[in-house]
């Protein structure tokens, strides 16, 4: 259990990427924040109409995106397709702990103060709300005490 | 086409979009989509100290970096290039609610009255964007994800403990929506 909380959020590629072959990752980024920005997820508002259940765009997006993260990772697992350079992609398990309801209690109470789950923070800042960066900055320091604190919290 | 783009993207295509980025970044390099876990990278690149949940091999986990700074360019273009000349339409019954609770702007993506480096000075400001800003830091590394991480990646891969996170964040953004909120407001 211990050691699957510590892997977590960490990537399974053998083959060494050079610095160059991360370029990739900023395509899918820009990709990703522009739809972040015109879908209006990164909008305060929109999270608020969410919790208010006054407009359901957000359920819309979020449960669309799911059924198209599942086709696509049976598709992936039924044809064992393989990753561009050649390997088996790895689906990691994640294990139940306590931490995934008080964790996830706490960042629901952030989430809806700050309108912006990680993703949109970052979105946000390029969007021209710089201010979003000292709301990034209290996010990491947030992990940090995390850490800090990770042996003496429940998990 | 440009004039089609700058409008407000419908939620089928955004869903669509995200979604394939699962299987986008997992054929690309074996990659798990989700974004929280950078806040750990960049604490395990700039200020490891002695903490166990800070020393693992963070190089290796460069290209969630590069990630993020992708999605803040693209909030860029997003904002410039294909900026939306429309105030934002949000619905009437949650902008009611919203100006009692006594938000003013609301041509924004954002109610800039509040997020904004005058709005950080105000009492509700600072707490909705650091105090908020923080749980968001604390709970998504707790839960070991968040929206991404959990309510997509993990979900489409039949994680119960994804499930039951993404419950508590929106158990937890009910809570706050609606009983928090007013008091910070009333502050």
């Amino acid at each position: 259990m211990k050691t699957k909380i510590e892997e977590e959020g960490t990537n399974h590629q053998t083959t060494t990427e050079s610095v160059t072959s991360n370029l990739k990752y900023i395509a899918v980024g820009i990709f990703f924040g522009i739809v972040f920005v015109k879908a209006e997820i990164v909008s305060w508002f929109r999270i608020q109409e969410m919790f208010r259940l006054a407009s359901f765009h957000m359920y819309r997006v979020i449960g669309t995106a799911v059924v198209v993260a599942t086709i696509s990772t049976l598709i992936i697992k039924q044809f064992k397709i393989k990753t561009i350079q050649g390997e088996e992609v790895i689906f990691s398990e994640r294990p139940f702990n306590k931490g995934n309801i008080i964790g996830g209690l706490c960042f629901g109470l952030g989430w809806a103060m700050t309108g912006a789950c990680p993703g949109p923070m970052y979105g946000l800042i390029g969007s021209g709300f710089p201010v979003f960066i000292i709301a990034l900055l209290s996010a990491v320091a947030g992990t940090y005490v995390y850490g800090l604190l990770q042996n003496k919290l429940p998990h | 086409m440009l004039d089609i783009l700058r409008q407000p993207w419908h939620w089928s295509i955004a869903g669509i979009l995200i979604g394939l980025t699962v299987p986008l970044l997992y054929l690309i390099g074996n990659k798990p989509f989700g974004i929280s876990s950078s806040f750990r990278h960049i604490c395990a690149a700039c200020l490891p100290g002695n903490i166990l949940y800070f020393k693992y091999d963070w190089k290796k986990e460069t290209w969630n970096i590069f990630f993020v700074i992708g999605i803040l360019i693209g909030g860029i273009v997003g904002s410039t290039v294909l900026a939306n000349p429309n105030p934002i339409v949000i619905a009437s019954s949650t902008q009611q609610q919203l100006m009692q609770l006594g938000v003013k702007e609301f041509s924004q993506l954002v109610p800039t009255d509040i997020f904004s480096f005058t709005g950080l000075l105000t009492i509700n400001g600072f707490i909705l964007i650091v105090v908020g800003g923080f749980l968001v830091g604390f709970g998504t590394r707790y839960a070991g994800g968040c929206t991404s991480g959990h309510s997509i990646t993990g979900i489409s891969n039949f994680q119960l403990s994804s499930l039951i996170a993404t419950i508590c964040f929106m158990i937890g953004g009910f809570l706050a929506t609606w009983l928090l909120l007013p008091l910070i407001f009333n502050l």
